[in-house]
């Protein structure tokens, strides 16, 4: 076999490189996809899995208020907590690609009406019952239902119906939505006994790990659920968790060898934690991507001009350089980047230019200066990056006028309701997921106020359409349209920047979310 | 006289619970919005908000956890849903732990440096005091922490970095678990209660008992000790006591970057989400820990001066 694709091979399941990239340059050099895939698979299975042991992990984001209920679990720390003692219908793979878990089978009418859910057989939940469908209506009920306080709720308001028919999940839309499966894998949708009516928050699921204690933003341990129906995950016998927010503390942690694994290392540091000879620091590139948040339809921002003024202002480079020391890549004023599946990767790159930036501004007619709200919490870095933002602006003749938020409440008070403010999106698992989020105009988190009746059409065009070819050319004229007419200015997307110690095995990264997707613990293992 | 400050520490207590509750409810936000964050739909906000009560208005919901308040219920978190007693009391005893191990490492040496710098006044070993002492104060206590860390947990790993206790542990591993966390608020209190002990002896010291002491031939340590120090006692007390509130309801940075359960973390987490009950019973064991121990310094003061014990 060709010694390069070898190499790539080798790059790809260590994770340097993504699994497209590999798809695409091993055709370059001739081979099959047969082929191909063959390869990575094998690469993959050169390690095996060993069992046993406890995995040690710190984690940043939980707080002493979270609770086991998933339809509240909404940071990173309740959102593994959820995959540890439950299963999805369904889930996203590193590829883009779906997973059957809990279903086994997923069908669609012709219009993307109607779906249909084979569930899976001899699972049993923590509590010794077997999986039913009954149990999978109850829990979509729950989180769609007209008393729900779910998370999942938004995602969940084009359901008109779910029914259990001799079996299986019959789940009937009020419009055709060819994604109805991503919607399926959100960790929110953790398929609860009896839908977790009786207890929500009782941490029962049908998931690889029981939970013995749960000990809100300080600590959480599993143990491996002995009945668990699949045995390619939960390797270690049993998992702690600390909840460690503070950053220094939490590497610290890691380079002590107190814990195998840790989330959230800063960027600043992670060349230094780099060089302890134990740790390895995983850079994931995702969906995750830092904002400036223009509303459309409030003065000054009303103006396409201004607007693109702003962009062409910003440096993407240089934030990418000196707020996420190369952990990241260039933003283009899209929510979209290649992690999100039929991504049209031809579409030009915007970068810094001074002189357009200041003839759209002169176009504009605005005086004076732009006034942006920023507080730290919006993203790790936000402040120093407004600062950057202001000097390459001043550069164009613009000048930005930097208001200092306070972190607490800006998620209520300045998010979505001041008309230019830092922020940031962790992205959905397909590009009709983002923009029905936050580009759709009747959207809650329509946080730039793009109003497009010809995007919505298109929007929803795309959702029913069947043919990825004619799916993906609708998608780029959307994309372009929001770059060149929207609202939001996305100088970057941020990798997600993780440490694991020379004791862990079975690493990937996955574009999903941080840790792997929520999978780390679950799917690596420890080596004896 | 006891029984009147008794009374005036209820009606504080009372304003101070008057004052958290307004303090949360002028806060932006409310506790619904900060559990969904950026998932919050109006829909979802609304169904939660009923379910949490939060459409009552504020002075019936105030009245409400009053009169639980009575009868000795706290209610349970907005949040999560947990009961509050049970959460605090954990914490609480936590906190009431490490509290205990930094007090008892820092007071004893703390009056004793002091002691010691007042026999060898403005020689090295008083200089050498003052100046550590000093220095360790005027560094913000979480880069102490962190300089502990580095040294005793990554460089030579003698304890742990994070200081996890739970249910179950052995008293020895706990010990050994808060080692970190302990010195370093040792570090942070030592300077204030060595200087003053310093200031006050030394203040007795110009007194004509001691040239007294000091003639008839006793030594000169004991003269510090057996005579000096119960007339300074009433000041020391009070900036001990003062640092063992600190030690109690001041130590949130050390507990967030030593992972340790305590109640400052409680409570910010619960101030950040805006979980109203948490933060008033929570806020009520500070006050009544603040106004508990000044109480006890008071009468500490009064029982050391034999004029104010035996009034004429």
């Amino acid at each position: 076999m060709n010694n390069e694709l070898k190499h790539l091979a080798g790059l790809t399941v260590s994770g340097q490189m993504d699994r497209r990239a590999f798809m695409g340059r091993a055709f370059a050099l001739g081979a099959t996809t047969a082929l191909a895939g063959t390869l990575l698979g094998s690469q993959a299975k050169a390690a095996t899995p060993q069992k046993g042991g406890t995995l040690k992990i710190a984690m940043s984001g939980g707080q002493s208020t979270d609770s086991l209920d998933p339809a509240l679990a909404s940071n990173e720390t309740t959102f593994m907590v959820v995959k540890h003692f439950g299963d999805t219908l369904v889930e996203v793979a590193a590829d883009g690609s779906l997973e059957m878990r809990l279903a086994t089978a997923v069908e669609a009418s012709e219009d993307a009406k109607v779906w249909t859910f084979t569930i899976r057989e001899g699972v049993r939940f923590h509590n010794g019952d077997a999986l039913s469908a009954a149990d999978v209506v109850a829990t979509l009920r729950r989180h769609a239902g007209d008393e729900s306080q779910s998370g999942a709720l938004g995602q969940l308001r084009a359901v008109e119906t779910i029914e259990d028919q001799g079996g299986k999940v019959i789940v009937t839309l009020k419009e055709g939505n060819a994604d109805l499966p991503y919607i399926m894998s959100d960790y929110h949708l953790a398929i609860q006994p009896r839908g977790g009516l009786d207890a929500p928050d009782a941490g029962v699921g049908t998931g690889p790990y029981k939970v013995v204690t749960a000990d809100h933003g300080v600590r959480y341990t599993f143990e491996k659920f002995a009945d668990y129906w699949d045995d390619t995950r939960g390797h270690a016998d049993a998992i702690e968790m600390l909840i460690i927010s503070d950053d220094t503390a939490r590497v610290a942690a890691l380079q002590s060898g107190q814990v195998h694994m840790v989330n959230r290392i800063p960027p600043k540091v992670a060349g230094l934690v780099e060089r302890h000879p134990s740790i390895t620091v995983h850079s994931a590139g995702g969906r995750s991507h830092y904002a400036f948040l223009m509303h459309c339809n409030t003065a000054p921002f009303d103006n396409n001009d201004l607007r693109l003024a702003l962009k062409y202002a910003m440096d993407r480079q240089q934030m990418v350089d000196k707020i996420l020391f190369g952990h990241g890549s260039l933003g283009n004023d899209m929510p979209i980047n290649g992690a999100y599946p039929l991504f049209s990767d031809d579409i030009e790159q915007r970068m810094y230019d001074p002189e357009k930036a200041a003839a759209h501004f002169k176009a504009s007619g605005h005086d004076g200066p732009v006034v942006l709200r920023t507080a730290d919490t919006s993203f790790p870095g936000a402040i120093d990056a407004a600062q950057l933002f202001q000097q390459s602006a001043a550069a164009a003749g613009i000048q930005i006028e930097i208001k200092r938020e306070p972190n607490d409440g800006y998620w209520s008070e300045v998010w979505n309701k001041q008309p230019f403010c830092t922020s940031y999106w962790g992205g959905r698992p397909t590009q009709d997921g983002m923009y029905s989020t936050a580009y759709l105009t009747s959207a809650d988190w329509n946080d730039t106020r793009f109003f497009d009746d010809s995007f919505d059409a298109q929007l929803l065009q795309a959702r029913s359409e069947t043919d990825q070819t004619s799916r993906k050319a609708i998608y780029r004229e959307m994309g372009v349209k929001v770059r060149d007419e929207g609202g939001l200015l996305c100088p970057m997307f941020a990798n997600w920047v993780e440490g694991t110690t020379d004791k862990v095995e079975g690493w990937y990264d996955d574009p999903g979310q941080n840790m792997m997707n929520g999978f780390a613990t679950i799917k690596c293992w420890l080596k004896a | 006289m006891i029984a009147q400050r008794v009374a005036l520490s209820l009606l504080i207590l009372f304003a101070v619970s008057v004052v958290i509750f307004v303090g949360t409810e002028i806060l932006p936000g409310d506790v619904a919005q900060n559990i969904l964050g950026q998932t919050a739909t109006p829909e979802a906000l609304a169904n939660l908000r009923e379910k949490m009560g939060l459409n009552e208005p504020a002075l019936s919901r105030y009245l409400s956890w009053l009169g639980g308040l009575l009868q000795g219920d706290l209610g349970v978190a907005l949040t999560n849903g947990r009961d509050i007693a049970e959460s605090l009391i954990s914490r609480f005893g936590n906190t009431l732990f490490l509290a205990a191990v930094a007090a008892i490492m820092s007071v004893p040496l703390a009056i004793f440096l002091g002691l010691v710098a007042v026999r060898y006044r403005d020689r090295w070993p008083d200089k050498v005091i003052s100046a550590a002492t000093l220095t360790s104060i005027s560094l913000p206590e979480f880069f102490i922490g962190y300089l502990l860390m580095l040294f005793f947990a990554v460089k030579f790993p003698a304890f742990p970095s994070v200081a996890s206790v739970y249910d179950g542990m052995g008293f020895l591993a706990r010990l050994h678990a808060v080692a970190l966390p302990a010195f370093a608020l040792t570090l942070v209190v030592l300077a204030h209660m060595m200087r003053m002990t310093r200031a006050a002896v030394l203040n007795v010291m110009e007194s004509p008992f001691i040239e007294t002491a000091e003639l008839k031939g006793l030594s000169s340590f004991k003269v510090i000790y057996r005579h000096a120090l119960p007339n300074a006692i009433a000041p020391i007390v009070n900036v001990v006591m003062l640092n063992m509130a600190y030690l109690i309801v001041g130590v949130v940075v050390i507990e967030v970057i030593f992972v340790y359960p305590g109640l400052g973390q409680y409570l910010v987490d619960h101030v950040a989400k805006r979980d109203v009950p948490v933060v008033q019973a929570a806020g009520l064991i500070f006050a009544v820990i603040f106004i508990g121990l000044n109480l006890i310094a008071d009468i500490t003061a009064l029982l050391s001066n034999p004029r104010l014990r035996h009034p004429k």
